[in-house]
């Protein structure tokens, strides 16, 4: 079955002529057709863009197959991948899950996107999300709920949750998501998939439509640790479009994978205070075998501390919304998107963003305009910028001591769509393993580690220091060769 | 300490939305739950500890100043609303009276 491939699967099978792009794309675009009516992970769908894109690909192969220089050629070359639609991709409908951006067309590609093509990466369409990536659920979308393929009653997680299901159910070989608090790995856990979460400045966040700058980062969300490292390593650079970009070479993520299997002379940190009263017993349980796996392949297991996580949350729930309110003020009914006209400039204002915005987005722009305001500012916003400080150095003081953090990624498996859509803040508690990363701006990925009773997946998630993601990544390879977690897949009834 | 009614009405108008008053109502309960909860971050002593707006060391990123091609007018405007004469069209802004 093509559409189970993974990147690097299909990268061989590609180049020794056993398989076309075409036929690549064709299977994977037949395989959305017979589940996305129930997983609903694709906002939209360009079939015919991405068939012409892996004819391209296929005419690149045959050239290089020709000249003898297909070692060269990117192993995205003819693979078909899925965006996240908070990525602008040119031409091609970017919602961002709400009904303000219902009509809107993007005039250019953010930079990863381009990376992606340039490499000969073919893209099937855009993912759903919550809306403006604000969310832990897809509940927020302003058009569906994706539904997770392990269990259609459940979510998949979110923002970036479409991108997520859609790897676990086939209906891509990879995608992009991005990762603001979690958006990347929470899904991934919640699907049973690999998603990584990038150092802050790794990857060009341009022609990502913003939430919170000091914390957005795109991220890779695939099948195994290799596909997530192919992945990085073709968005990954220095963009002088992006201010915060950093001019970093970027080495080979994958190619160091077969050299070193074990993890002898890794230090791992488990932090205690990632294991708390009131996260499902299993959880608990899968992750603390997943480090007792990677004590076994050598590692040297440490107890650690972040004595600042229980602020987290509350950090991070100022700093995103007041810059999503700064952020998002852009959206003004006057030169993109929604426009519901009022009496006056003012009512045109107020009348837009009042129909346009969803229930969350608006909750998150009132929430940061309240800490942005006049007699407010110094007590919510600069106060959490300094308790962001103390949890930054948390971070800094263990990673002295340790090479990699291991801990839970999500505190649940995945719930059941509807449980938390009345209850703002019990919403949020479901990213307080994974946004404190985006807080001091370090990288991490979630990896399937095992399952619930109820066959649900469960993520370990990995946690290294600033552009460390080599590190990282040969840890979760390690663990991913060690087990057999991540060949596991949801059973779909495919329509005939 | 709950927002009033009040209150949540001026952040409404500083944030440029409109919003029904079940609307109003709803997010007064919902918005004091999350800085009731948020209120967590009051009780570190942060008076020695500097605020942190970015991790990168990054102050100040220059470039040269040359003039390279820019998006077309007319992508620029492909999405606006309303355009005229290669501009976006916005209501008076002053009131003439």
């Amino acid at each position: 079955m093509l559409h189970e491939l993974t990147i690097h699967q299909a990268a061989s099978l590609l180049r020794s002529g056993e398989i076309t792009a075409v036929e690549l794309t064709e299977a994977v675009l037949a395989r959305i057709l017979a589940v996305d009516n129930d997983v609903k992970a694709y906002l939209a769908l360009t079939p015919e863009v991405a068939l012409e894109q892996a004819a391209e690909a296929d005419a690149t192969l045959a050239d290089a197959r020709r000249a003898g220089t297909l070692a060269e050629l990117p192993l995205l070359t003819g693979i078909p991948l899925a965006i996240k639609d908070v990525i602008s991709v040119e031409g091609i409908p970017a919602t961002c899950g709400s009904k303000i951006l219902e009509n809107y067309l993007p005039p250019y590609s953010a930079t990863a996107v381009l990376k992606l093509r340039a490499a000969g990466a073919v893209l099937l369409g855009k993912t759903n999300t919550d809306e403006f990536a604000m969310g832990s659920s897809t509940e927020n979308s302003a058009y569906f709920t994706t539904h997770n393929p392990w269990d259609l009653e459940r979510v998949p997680g979110g923002s970036s949750g479409g991108s997520a299901a859609a790897v676990a159910a086939d209906e891509c070989l990879a995608a992009l998501g991005t990762d603001t608090g979690g958006s990347v790995r929470q899904p991934a856990a919640l699907c049973g998939v690999v998603g990584l979460k990038p150092t802050y400045g790794r990857v060009s966040r341009y022609g990502l439509i913003a939430y919170a700058s000091s914390l957005d980062q795109i991220g890779s969300l695939a099948k195994d640790v290799t596909d997530a490292a192919i992945l990085l390593g073709a968005i990954a650079g220095h963009d002088p479009r992006d201010s915060t970009s950093v001019n970093a070479p970027v080495p080979d993520y994958a190619a160091p994978f077969q050299h070193k299997p074990g993890l002898s002379g890794l230090r791992i940190g488990v932090p205690k205070e990632y294991f708390v009263p009131g996260m499902q017993p299993e959880v608990e349980a899968a992750v603390r075998a997943a480090i007792g796996v990677m004590r076994d392949l050598g590692a040297e297991i440490r107890e650690v501390s972040l004595p600042h996580t229980d602020l987290a949350l509350p950090v991070y729930y100022l700093i995103a919304p007041a810059e999503a309110s700064a952020n998002l003020a852009r959206f003004d009914g006057i030169r993109y998107g929604l426009s519901a006209s009022g009496g006056s400039l003012w009512e045109t204002y107020r009348q837009t963003r009042g129909q346009g915005f969803g229930p969350e987005v608006k909750r998150r722009i009132m929430l940061g305009a309240y800490a942005l305001s006049a007699g407010y500012y110094d007590a919510y916003y600069l106060k959490a910028q300094q308790v962001r400080t103390l949890i930054k150095q948390d971070f800094d003081n263990v990673l002295r001591d340790v090479d990699v953090i291991a801990c839970p990624t999500s505190p649940t498996t995945a719930f059941r769509i509807g449980e938390k859509v009345d209850d703002p803040l019990s919403m949020y508690l479901t990213d307080i393993f994974t946004l404190s990363l985006n807080l001091a701006g370090i990288c991490g990925l979630s990896l399937p580690c095992g399952f619930d009773a109820a066959g649900l997946p469960i993520g370990l998630q990995l946690i290294a220091g600033p552009f460390e993601e080599p590190r990282l990544l040969q840890a979760a390879y390690a663990y991913e060769q060690a087990t057999d977690w991540h060949t596991r897949k949801p059973k779909l009834e495919a329509e005939s | 300490m709950p927002l009033t009614i009040s209150e949540v009405e001026h952040i409404a108008e500083l944030a440029k939305l409109s919003l029904t008053d079940a609307e109003t109502a709803l997010y007064r309960d919902q918005l004091s739950a999350i800085l009731d909860y948020a209120a967590a971050i009051q009780r570190v002593d942060t008076s020695a500890i500097p605020p942190t707006a970015t991790v990168l060391p990054l102050r100040n990123v220059l470039r040269a100043d040359h003039v390279t091609p820019a998006m077309s007018q007319e992508d620029v405007l492909a999405n606006a609303p309303d355009a005229v004469e290669g501009c976006f069209r916005v209501k008076t802004i002053l009131d003439a009276g």
